[in-house]
């Protein structure tokens, strides 16, 4: 390891093991930080991996974001340190590109039934 | 959730680098400069997961080509690289990621900027691009140790012949080609200023690497009046070792 500043990576390397508790991406969210109140990307935190789990730290202030471990007896995730995660709207649903587009039919309400 | 890839191509991008081109029959489609993890299961039970960068464009073929870069003392990657053989199969996780991305209906300018193999994901986009027949400029200055050390690059000199395509700048870190006017070098400010796009003209910026190049470049691209929010990192750690 070349410096102790550079051990991170970047907070997409997350999005794998954050898909197996989330059903949308949470790399492209936007999360503010409880400590400094900066507002970023998932993806742009400082991601530590080298640990027993994840830890992922504030771009800014490095206040830790987010821990996840992996034990025994099943996951931890600690959240404390955003005050909110902000999936934007449609972004959080196509990122996985679910492949051909569905096409829906608009044909309004369905007609009551006459009994 | 894992899906069952199939290997149905390897190819030897450089003496250290192979692309694995994988069939996953249940592959739901991804973007440009998504990653997928990969997972390797011994006899014992004993797994590793590394994540690796997608090569190839989104297609609805439910292929996935990947270039793995072999690392001295990696875990994974020599395997990948030197025992992997066609017909073997591989557990996928992906695709994911949605923040390192470029979209087919972005026409801003595009700045690519690679260190090494961090070359993977841009190079998604670059083909994404092609195969959309898009119309937004791409620039790709791409860090490299030697002219031996390029991924691609005949793909990549077809393009920069091609008058609507994609401008390569290289930068060589320790061997350049013969008669190449740039000296070895790092990328520095000045080559920032005279390769990439002028951030008024409000490009997005894609630069992936090991760390210590990304947070560099990003330096410079921030110092040059480009925003924060246009300036996409991926950085894949000290060593270039993608866990």
């Amino acid at each position: 390891m070349s410096s102790y500043t550079y051990d991170y990576v970047d907070g997409n390397a997350a999005a794998g093991e954050l898909s197996r508790i989330f059903a949308t991406d949470v790399t492209a969210a936007e999360g503010q930080c409880a400590h400094c109140g900066a507002i970023k990307r998932f993806a742009e935190a400082h991601l530590y991996m080298d640990g027993p789990g994840v830890v992922a730290r504030c771009a800014v202030c490095e206040n830790v974001l987010l821990r996840l471990a992996n034990v025994r007896q099943g996951v931890f995730l600690d959240m404390r340190g955003m005050t909110y995660l902000m999936f934007g709207a449609g972004e959080a649903n196509d990122v996985r590109a679910r492949g051909p587009k569905r096409k829906f039919r608009l044909d309004g309400p369905p007609k009551r039934r006459s009994t | 959730m894992w899906r069952v890839g199939t290997v149905v191509a390897l190819h030897d991008e450089t003496a250290t680098a192979r692309t694995v081109r994988l069939e996953v029959p249940d592959w739901p489609g991804h973007l440009a400069g998504q990653h997928v993890d990969v997972r390797l299961t011994a006899s014992d039970g004993y797994s590793a997961v590394r994540s690796y960068s997608i090569a190839s464009a989104p297609n609805s073929k439910g292929r996935v080509e990947l270039t793995v870069e072999r690392l001295p003392n990696g875990e994974v990657s020599p395997y990948l690289t030197q025992e992997l053989a066609a017909g073997d199969r591989l557990e996928l996780r992906g695709p994911i990621g949605g923040w390192f991305v470029w979209r087919a209906d972005q026409n801003e300018p595009i700045q690519l900027i690679a260190g090494g193999s961090g070359i993977v994901p841009l190079m998604a986009m670059i083909r994404s691009r092609i195969s959309v027949g898009g119309t937004a400029p791409f620039r790709l200055l791409y860090s490299v140790r030697e002219p031996g050390a390029v991924f691609y690059p005949d793909e990549l000199q077809a393009l920069s012949n091609k008058d609507n395509s994609v401008t390569a700048t290289y930068a060589y870190t320790r061997a350049t080609p013969k008669d190449w006017p740039r000296p070895t070098g790092r990328i520095d400010a000045a080559l920032i200023t005279s390769a990439t796009w002028p951030s008024k003209l409000g490009p997005t910026c894609y630069v992936c690497g090991p760390t210590s190049f990304v947070e560099r470049v990003a330096g410079f691209l921030a110092s040059q009046g480009n925003s924060p929010d246009k300036i996409r990192t991926e950085r894949f750690g000290p060593t270039g070792d993608r866990k």
